[in-house]
């Protein structure tokens, strides 16, 4: 029974590269995170209305704090709600 | 002088009129005390996130305004003894948000859109 090392493909397989992930805030120049714009803020949300964490919103450190204020003013402001089963 | 961002929301039980004398009481509370009106902007009415005092809408209100830095105490104080309103926030807004809302309002694109993708 070949061993998995041993198998031999074809074409080389490429492990595909993730698109190299980058702040959007900095690419985009946008200075300021609106709290009353829901459906902008609604992007750094999972469904169940939880701020996505930087590893996945790709966002700086600066800019995720930024994110995560206008969320919770958001929140505050019943513009977002603090737990939905399904978001979007 | 300071530029300050108030966000209130009225029970939608409020008349449309009832709604529009609040705004001017407001309003007007600003200007004695010596503030300006930036730009008055009532949503309406709104379906809430969550219920707020077992009501699922409400009316919103966002007015933006520049007043000297004690003003916003006294603003709480009024704003806390009328019942009609559920919530309400009052946020200072520094330079790039200022810059934020004139371009939102003139329509120049404020750099979200291109985030669409």
């Amino acid at each position: 029974m070949a061993k998995a090392n041993e198998i031999k493909y074809l074409t080389a397989i490429k492990p595909e590269k993730r698109a190299k992930k980058f702040c959007r805030f900095k690419k985009y120049g946008i200075k300021y995170i609106d709290y009353k714009d829901a459906e902008f803020l609604k992007k750094f949300l999972n469904e169940q209305g939880k701020l996505l964490p930087r590893r996945l919103s790709g966002n700086s450190l600066k800019y995720q704090r930024k994110v995560s204020d206008a969320v919770k003013k958001a929140r505050q402001m019943a513009l977002l709600p603090y737990v939905v089963d399904l978001l979007k | 002088m300071n530029n300050y961002e108030l966000m209130v929301i009225f029970t939608p039980v409020l008349s449309e009129e009832d709604f529009k004398l609040a705004q001017k009481k407001y309003a007007a509370f600003v200007k004695d005390n010596g503030g300006v009106i930036v730009h008055d902007n009532p949503w309406g009415l709104k379906s809430l996130a969550y219920p707020i005092q077992k009501k699922t809408t409400g009316l919103y209100w966002v007015l933006e305004y520049n007043a000297p830095s004690d003003f916003n105490e006294k603003l709480k104080i009024q704003i806390l003894r009328d019942e009609t309103v559920l919530r309400f926030m009052a946020t200072k807004l520094d330079k790039y948000a200022v810059e934020y809302n004139a371009r939102k309002r003139s329509g120049v694109p404020t750099g979200t859109e291109k985030v669409e993708a």
